[in-house]
């Protein structure tokens, strides 16, 4: 436990969901971003997966469109401290994406539109645990939310739930994305509070 | 996007709080005492934690107001009505309790000293806590990068440092400051209150071609709403760089 600060009590507690150690509940939906929302023209959209093999997989909305999709139901934990609980999306799940996909990489490094990037395991990707979402709460997601489309990994901090996905790069080694050079972690685990490097 | 400076590993420390300035009638600057701490970009902010008797704790993050020196860091908090921790840390926290802090947090939202290009900094009520490490950093590099500040509060009692920023302005040779009214302007202002719209930013800012660094912090709702006037007047959005507080007010 921490120092205590004086006379403060906090927000009276019921037993109410369990969070993750340093992460409080919101109604809201905050927004995380380094810069300006940008806007990306549905007819020129596209989704790339390229192996380590430069290999590419392409989609286009409409293709996105065509593939059957999931709406998970699941808790987000933002490292700025927010977590909202019962979020229900609706997107593509990299499973289904992946199913051609022929790698032997470890890593994913994924990047969007207006530059962002971000660094996980490829084996986080799996196994039903993200999406490539493009709707939120039945409407289509709106742009400063990560619209047209982002990436869903809601197991780790949201920052690795990259807005405005464009593209997956497998690498066999893992090479730090944008909040990561910038000294965050580089798996991001809520449950084990690994918000910065070295924790 | 460019590449920022890996920092180390970030440990929590004890700061004690020195001195309190009320800043507005909802606005307190923390002078905090922190030892061992190894020092912050302007535009950097804290992690605060705070812990109650039975254990519980919450964390909210702050920016830090004013540029490195030595043991001290400065926070400025809004009080929000209803908040869990804004209003603990700017009525009830008093000169000698101890919190814990961790940081400097966040390596691309900071402004270097040594950056030569012109600067505009668009703050929304809190959202000025970071520029204003930014204004002060330049004057005690002696940097004489242009800077200009908008900055946007809702009614002329809102406007944090405003007798510094007032002196600054008069006196940090290249710096402009400009402020909008969102609900009551003061006495003879030209115009009634309004938000920030095209016109002021087209005006009180810099020309794309300039290639300023623009940052952008306050509500999210109001950087939002700035970003993309920045980027529909030409300017590269790898050159805007926004820190988003919440998600409403301003
Ligand atoms: C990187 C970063 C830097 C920040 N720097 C500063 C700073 O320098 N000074 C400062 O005063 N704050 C700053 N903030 C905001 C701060 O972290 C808290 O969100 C804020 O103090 C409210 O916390 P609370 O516990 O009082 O309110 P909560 O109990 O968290 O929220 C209470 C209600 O207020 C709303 N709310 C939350 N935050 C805000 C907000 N910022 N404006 C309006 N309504 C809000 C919530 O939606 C909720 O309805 C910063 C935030 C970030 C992410």
């Amino acid at each position: 436990m921490g120092i205590v600060t004086p006379g403060f009590r906090g927000r009276p507690r019921s037993s109410g969901p369990e969070l993750p150690p340093g992460q409080y509940l919101t109604e809201d939906f905050p927004v995380l971003s380094a810069g300006p929302t940008p806007r990306v023209p549905m007819d020129r959209w596209e989704f790339v997966i390229t192996t380590e093999t430069s290999r590419e997989h392409r989609w286009t909305w409409d293709d996105l469109m065509a593939l059957p999709s999931e709406t998970p139901t699941v808790d987000i934990h933002c490292v700025t401290k927010w977590s909202k609980l019962g979020t229900t999306w609706q997107g593509v799940s990299l499973d289904t994406l992946m199913s051609d996909v022929d790698t032997a990489a470890d890593y994913a490094f994924v990047h969007s539109y207006g530059g962002y990037t971000t660094n996980l395991p490829l084996a986080d990707l799996l196994d039903g645990q993200a999406w490539v979402a493009f709707k939120f709460d039945g409407e289509d997601l709106h742009p400063e939310h990560g619209g047209p489309a982002r990436l869903l990994v809601p197991h780790l901090y949201f920052w690795k739930s990259a807005k405005w996905v464009r593209g997956i790069q497998l690498r066999f080694d893992d090479e730090p994305g944008f909040w990561e050079t910038a000294g965050y972690h580089d798996y991001g685990d809520p449950w084990r509070e690994q918000r910065y490097q070295g924790d | 996007m460019a590449r920022a400076a890996v920092p180390g590993r970030l440990t929590w420390r004890v700061g004690t709080l020195a001195e309190a300035r009320a800043e507005t009638p909802t606005a307190r600057t923390l002078v905090l005492d922190v030892p061992g701490w190894p020092g912050h970009l302007p535009g950097q902010h804290v992690d605060v934690r705070l812990t109650a008797e039975d254990g519980y704790s919450t964390q909210r993050s702050y920016s830090i107001a004013a540029p490195a020196d030595g043991e001290r860091v400065e926070l400025t908090i809004q009080a929000v009505p209803d908040g869990e921790v804004s209003p603990y840390l700017t009525e009830v926290f008093s000169p000698g309790d101890p919190v814990e802090l961790r940081g400097p947090v966040g390596g691309w939202f900071v402004w270097r000293t040594t950056a030569m290009d012109p600067v505009l900094l668009v703050g929304g009520g809190s959202g000025i806590v970071p520029l204003m490490a930014m204004i002060r950093a330049r004057r005690a590099a002696g940097s004489r990068v242009p800077f200009r500040l908008i900055y946007s509060v809702r009614t002329p009692d809102d406007v944090y440092y405003a007798d510094e920023l007032r002196r600054r302005a008069r006196d940090d040779a290249g710096l402009d400051v400009t402020f909008a009214y969102t609900r009551e302007v003061p006495d003879g202002w030209p115009h009634p209150p309004r938000r920030v719209g095209v016109a002021d930013v087209n005006t009180n800012g810099w020309p794309p071609a300039l290639t300023p660094d623009c940052f952008v912090c306050g509500p999210t709702g109001f950087v939002e709403t700035v970003a993309d006037i920045l980027v529909a007047l030409g300017h590269d959005p790898r050159r805007v760089r926004t820190e988003r507080f919440g998600p409403t007010g301003g």
